[in-house]
C-alpha cells in the first residue's frame, strides 16, 4: 500500500513533467466538445438522443470519453513504454508488486480522469446549457467504476501490446472507434443497423449510458452488468498476462 | 576461517533455456558470507542469465540454487527485499529525479538506507535534482549501483557495474564496493574487466561456453591455469645450455644478454641456486608469472580478449 502511495506520487509527479502528453489528454476532449457543441447546438429533438438536448446527453458523455482517452491511450503507452525500455525489470528486482506497478497506472488515470473531467464540465458550462446531473453521488459512483473498468482494457492493452509505440497507435485508433461509435459521436439513432450492433460492443457505448442514468435520470440497463464485466475480465487477463520483460 | 562458514549462495547445476538454445549448462559454485564473488566471462557465457536465476527474475530450467537459506524460485519477494540488484539491461523513466529515484527505492524496505549517505558515496549530491534522462552513462550506472543498496540488501548482485564508467570513477567504485563488503554484505560481480575482478574479487568463477572452467581465488587460477613459471635475467654469459638440466626447468630462451627461463613450481629458487653456483649473480633476476588475462584467455580458448 505504501508502495502504492509512492509509485503513483512518482507518476503523477513524472506525467506534469510530460506536458505535450497532459495537454493531449486534457485539450483533445475539449476541442471535440466544442466542436460537436458548435454543430449541434443544444435544441431537443425528439427522434436522436432520446428526446435529450444534444449538450445535456454530450457533455457526460465525453466524461466518458476523457475517461477513455487516459485509460486506452495513456495507461497503456505508459506500461508497454516501461516496459520495453526495462523499467518494470527495474522494479521487479527491486520486489516491487504488480499490483503496485499496475495499481499506481490506475490510480493516475483516475486522479487525471478527474482533473479532466471537471475541466471539461467547467468549459461546458461556460459555454452552453445543459442539465446539470440529477444524482451527483449516483454520477460519481458510474465514473469510478467507469474509471476502473476502462482502466482495466488499458492494462490488459498494456499487457498484450509489446512497444510503447505500438501501444499508443492501437489506442488512439481504438479511441477513434469508441469516440465514433461509443455515443461521443453521432447519435445512436442516426446510426445503420451494422453500426449499432458494432456500437453495442464498444465499451464507451456502456460507459456513457451508466453516466447518463444518474445524470439524466434515463435507463441504462444492463450496462451496468457490461462495465462490471469490463472491469472483472479485464483485471483478470491483464494481471495474468502481465509481463516484467 | 571464512571456510567453515555456510555459503551465502549455493548453485547446483543450474541449467537455463530460452527455447533451444542452452544458456547456462549445468553451472555450480558456492559464495561465502562477506565475500566478493567474481563471475567472468565472454559476451554470451550464461554470466548475466546465472545471476538472473539467483535473483529470482528468471525461472531456471534444471538443478538447485539457494541464496540466503532461500529458494530463489519460490521465496522471490522474500528474497528481494534482503538482496541488492544492479541489472545490466533496465531503466528508470527519464523524467524520474535522482533524489526521487532513491527515495522510491530505499522505500521499498523495511530497513531502509538513509539515501542521503548513499548520494554522497556515490558522487550524486550535485545531481540531486537531475533527471535520469539528462544523466551521462557513467551517472546512470552509479545510480543504479547506489539503488542496488538503498535497501540496505545482505547479498549485492552487480552486473557489469563499471562499464560506461572512466578509469577514474572505476577506482573510486572498486573502493566503495570493499566497503560494501566490510558493511557486512556479500557482493556477486559479474564483470568482463580482468583487472577488476583481479583486483576485487576473493574468489572467482569462470564461465565459458555456458559452463563453469575453472574457481578459485585470482592467484590459485594463475598459478593452476597460467602455464607455469618465468624467470627472467640478464647475462653477458652466452652458453647456458646448463640451465635445461636444472630441476623444475622446462625450457629456455636467449635473446641477446636476456634470458627466460620456463618452469614450474619452484623453479625460481632452483634457478638462483645453480646460477649461484655457476659463479652468475644477475642483478635483475625476477619472476614472471601469467596474468589473469593470460589464464583467462586460455581457458576461455576464445584467443580474443574479452
Amino acid at each position: 500500500m505504501r508502495t502504492l502511495a509512492k509509485l503513483s506520487t512518482v507518476e503523477l509527479k513524472l506525467l506534469t513533467r510530460d506536458p505535450l502528453t497532459l495537454l493531449f489528454s486534457l485539450a483533445l476532449p475539449l476541442v471535440s466538445l466544442l466542436v460537436l457543441g458548435g454543430v449541434f447546438g443544444n435544441q431537443p429533438s425528439p427522434e436522436v438522443w432520446q428526446g435529450i438536448g444534444p449538450m445535456s446527453f454530450y457533455v457526460p458523455a465525453y466524461v466518458g470519453l476523457v475517461i477513455a482517452a487516459l485509460a486506452i491511450i495513456s495507461l497503456p503507452t505508459a506500461l508497454a513504454g516501461d516496459r520495453e525500455r526495462g523499467v518494470l525489470k527495474r522494479f521487479h528486482a527491486s520486489g516491487v508488486a504488480v499490483s503496485a506497478v499496475v495499481g499506481a497506472q490506475v490510480v493516475v488515470t483516475l486522479v487525471m480522469a478527474v482533473v479532466s473531467s471537471v475541466l471539461l464540465v467547467a468549459l461546458a458550462a461556460l459555454v452552453y446549457d445543459f442539465e446539470w446531473p440529477q444524482s451527483i453521488v449516483g454520477v460519481i459512483g458510474a465514473f469510478v467504476l467507469s474509471g476502473l473498468a476502462l482502466a482495466a482494457l488499458g492494462v490488459l492493452l498494456g499487457a498484450v501490446l509489446p512497444t510503447a509505440r505500438s501501444a499508443q497507435a492501437f489506442g488512439v485508433m481504438a479511441w477513434f472507434v469508441l469516440f465514433i461509435l461509443g455515443g461521443a459521436g453521432p447519435p445512436y439513432e442516426v446510426m445503420t443497423s451494422v453500426m449499432q450492433r458494432v456500437a453495442d460492443f464498444t465499451p464507451l457505448r456502456h460507459v456513457v449510458l451508466i453516466l447518463h442514468e444518474p445524470w439524466l435520470g434515463v435507463s441504462a440497463g444492463w450496462s451496468w452488468a457490461i462495465v462490471v464485466a469490463m472491469l472483472v475480465v479485464g483485471s483478470a487477463l491483464g494481471l495474468r498476462l502481465f509481463r516484467w520483460e | 576461517m571464512l571456510l567453515q562458514m555456510a555459503p551465502v549462495i549455493e548453485v547446483e547445476g543450474l541449467v537455463k533455456r530460452y527455447g533451444s538454445l542452452v544458456a547456462v549448462d549445468g553451472v555450480s559454485f558456492s559464495v561465502l558470507p562477506q565475500e566478493i564473488f567474481g563471475i567472468l566471462g565472454p559476451n554470451g557465457a550464461g554470466k548475466t542469465t546465472t545471476v538472473e536465476c539467483l535473483q529470482g527474475l528468471r525461472r531456471a530450467d534444471g538443478g538447485r540454487m539457494s541464496v540466503l537459506g532461500l529458494d530463489p524460485q519460490h521465496d522471490a519477494r522474500t528474497l528481494r527485499a534482503r538482496i541488492g540488484s544492479q541489472l545490466q539491461e533496465s531503466a528508470l523513466p527519464d523524467r524520474i529525479k535522482v533524489w526521487e529515484a532513491l527515495d522510491l527505492f530505499s522505500s521499498l524496505s523495511p530497513h531502509p538506507l538513509p539515501w542521503e549517505q548513499l548520494l554522497n558515496d556515490w558522487g550524486l549530491v550535485d545531481k540531486r535534482n537531475a533527471k535520469f534522462g539528462d544523466l551521462s552513462g557513467g551517472l546512470q550506472q552509479r545510480l543504479f549501483v547506489a539503488l542496488a543498496l538503498a535497501n540496505g540488501p545482505e547479498v549485492v548482485f552487480l552486473d557489469e557495474m563499471t562499464t560506461g564508467l572512466d578509469p577514474a570513477a572505476r577506482r573510486v567504485a572498486w573502493d566503495l564496493i570493499g566497503r560494501i563488503r566490510d558493511g557486512g554484505a556479500t557482493v556477486v560481480l559479474v564483470t568482463h574487466f580482468m583487472d577488476e575482478a583481479e583486483a576485487l574479487c576473493d574468489r572467482l568463477a569462470i564461465i565459458d561456453h555456458h559452463k563453469v572452467v575453472a574457481t578459485g581465488t585470482p592467484q590459485q587460477l594463475i598459478v593452476d591455469h597460467g602455464g607455469g613459471v618465468t624467470v627472467c635475467f640478464s647475462t653477458g654469459h652466452t652458453d647456458l645450455q646448463w640451465l635445461t638440466s636444472v630441476p623444475n626447468v622446462t625450457s629456455v630462451e636467449h635473446h641477446g644478454d636476456q634470458v627466460s627461463v620456463h618452469g614450474e613450481g619452484p623453479v625460481l629458487a632452483m634457478v638462483a641456486a645453480a646460477l649461484v653456483e655457476h659463479g652468475i649473480a644477475p642483478p635483475d633476476l625476477r619472476v614472471e608469472r601469467a596474468t589473469l588475462e593470460q589464464v583467462f584467455l586460455h581457458l576461455t580458448d576464445n584467443g580474443e580478449a574479452p
